[in-house]
């Protein structure tokens, strides 16, 4: 039995995404789909279902939202303030809506990109196959105010369960590998680069997250205007023209001839997309063999997500809505794409 | 990973790059997940937790050493296509000063550019965009330092001696010299992607006062299509 979310207000960039289109680079479409892919899996894994059940993104805030049915949905990604009809929502945890409550997600707390799952999974009309939206490919538009959103029919519905989750939105070490063009940059570069601490730059989107860093130096090399353009990639780190660095993303552009100073490991993409502002980060080049052994690692984490899903613990006193909380029904698989 | 066979722009590395890459896409080595050509490199995505680099590595060199490459043919079934265009004035704000660049005046420029069939090299940037090639010698004009914040869909730039031809609204460091109507890409058209990489096309002038009627004659902007023997 299928339903509508029905959207009141929505916030400037509230798209919906699943884990994006493969197979169209040589076509020039880039991945689009989530910005935060960990997130995807973590509301898949609350759910019970595929982390390619397409989901709300919202990015820096949210809406207001409600369903022709009930069902079951969580909520992962960037924090923001959320509640049902006044009653404050726990954020990284599945919750029951029932049909007509509204539910309000508002600016975020720290990060950058919330999503809002459903059991099921939304199901807009496919675009060249997928239910996500690619902005800079003209993809799908974002959602506003009186749109109607279908979502599937759910095999099983969870709610009050929750998942820890480290904060990905404080910045840190991010690891980098060499592209076929960091030579280019010499050894200085490349050593003042991963001494340097970078913040977000508020011109970021879903193509790119730009950094910055006031005092630094100019990373672009010389003679670096007149090379050929080449395919790039998500987690690519190009140099533009004036020096700036740039993190390639979900819809970044399939090719470039800006040089490219390294690329990030996947597993670290979704810290630089919830990056806060003022948060910083810094590169670290690591070799080939460590990233496989690291990524291996990441996989292996996402796996075990729905067997870390745990029932939220109460205080009874505090549960005056308890009775009308589903609170575990269904058992979770575990299963997720491996 | 990636092939590169040339750091230039040179027709038989396209060549090469074509020819390897549909190679590449019918070995079906597992654990590559997409494979796609630049103009002098193919790029494989692979999952390393699957296919090890140095495996992929052996696999490619074996690949690579059953022919030579550069003497490849074009694909089969490639597709010529006739765009109407329009040059300089609103059309192309930046056409005199691309003129002035390469030292030709508008007129010569003109006829330069439409005057030869240009190969669709690569695709890329955006969906369906090609990177059209090559133009004489004298335009090999570097891009701007500074973007050009937008130009609009089915605009034409020039620089380093290619044009692009926009299939969305996009920003650009490439000279902005004129205007086509085709929609390269078209998510509800079936094919939604015009061109591929390979097809070529002769862009035919069209005079500014004309342009709009031309436009609006269809989605395809007045292109005509036939498939190259």
């Amino acid at each position: 039995m299928t339903g509508q979310l029905l959207v009141h207000q929505a916030g400037p960039c509230v798209t919906v995404q699943d884990l994006g289109w493969h197979g169209y680079v040589a076509q020039g479409i880039s991945r689009g789909g989530a910005m935060d892919v960990l997130a995807m899996a973590e509301g898949a894994a609350l759910l019970g279902q595929s982390s390619s059940c397409a989901a709300l993104e919202m990015a820096g805030f949210g809406g207001q939202f409600s369903l022709t049915r009930d069902c079951v949905i969580a909520l992962t990604g960037a924090e923001m303030r959320a509640d049902i009809d006044g009653r404050a929502l726990a954020w990284n945890a599945s919750h029951i809506l029932p049909a007509g409550a509204r539910l309000t997600l508002g600016a975020v707390m720290r990060g950058v990109y919330g999503y809002l799952h459903i059991a099921g999974g939304f199901s807009p009309p496919p675009i060249l196959g997928g239910c996500g939206t690619h902005l800079a490919a003209g993809l799908r538009a974002p959602i506003a105010a009186g749109a109607e959103l279908p979502f599937g029919a759910a095999p099983t519905s969870r709610a009050g369960l929750t998942l820890a989750v480290a904060d990905r939105s404080a910045g840190g070490v991010i690891r980098i590998l060499p592209t076929l063009q960091s030579d280019m940059f010499g050894s200085d570069l490349l050593a003042a680069f991963q001494n340097t601490g970078f913040t977000r730059d508020p011109r970021s989107n879903r193509m790119g997250v730009r950094l910055s860093a006031p005092d630094a130096p100019n990373f672009a090399p010389e003679a670096a205007r007149n090379i050929l353009s080449d395919i790039v990639m998500e987690g690519d780190i190009q140099i533009t023209g004036d020096g700036t660095p740039y993190v390639l993303m979900a819809e970044s552009q399939t090719t470039g001839g800006y040089p490219r100073i390294a690329q990030v490991l996947p597993c670290d993409l979704p810290r630089v997309a919830q990056l806060s502002t003022g948060a910083e980060i810094r590169f670290q080049m690591i070799s080939h063999n460590e990233a496989i052994e690291i990524e291996r690692a990441a996989q292996a984490a996402r796996a075990q997500l729905g067997a870390m899903c745990q029932p939220v613990l109460r205080d009874p006193r505090e549960a005056g809505d308890l009775l009308a909380m589903q609170l575990i029904s269904g058992v979770t698989a575990g299963e997720d794409e491996g | 990973m990636v092939v590169r066979f040339g750091d230039h722009l040179n027709a038989a590395g396209n060549r090469a790059c074509l020819a390897f890459a549909a190679a590449v896409k019918r070995s079906e080595i597992n654990g590559v997940l997409e494979v796609s050509s630049a103009l002098q490199s193919v790029l494989l995505h692979y999952d390393p937790l699957r296919l090890t680099p140095q495996k992929l590595h052996g696999v490619l060199a074996a690949l690579l050493n059953e022919q030579d490459w550069y003497a490849a043919a074009l694909p089969n079934g490639r597709t010529l296509w006739e765009v109407p265009a329009a040059f300089g004035g609103v059309y192309g704000p930046q056409f005199a000063q691309a003129c002035a660049l390469a030292g030709v005046d508008e007129a010569t420029a003109v006829a330069e550019i439409c005057g030869a069939a240009l190969r669709v090299q690569a695709i890329g940037f955006a969906p369906s965009q090609p990177y059209l090639g090559e133009l004489p010698p004298h335009w090999n004009i570097p891009r701007k330092a500074e973007l050009t914040p937008q130009v609009p869909k089915g605009a034409l730039v020039v620089a380093i001696r290619q044009i692009v031809l926009f299939s969305v609204p996009s920003p650009t460091g490439w000279l902005h010299i004129g205007q086509t109507g085709v929609g390269l890409f078209e998510p509800d058209r079936d094919p939604a992607f015009m061109l591929r990489a390979g097809d070529e096309i002769v862009l035919r002038p069209v005079a500014a006062a004309d342009f709009e009627a031309v436009r609006s004659r269809d989605p395809l902007g007045g292109a005509r299509a036939r498939v190259i023997p």
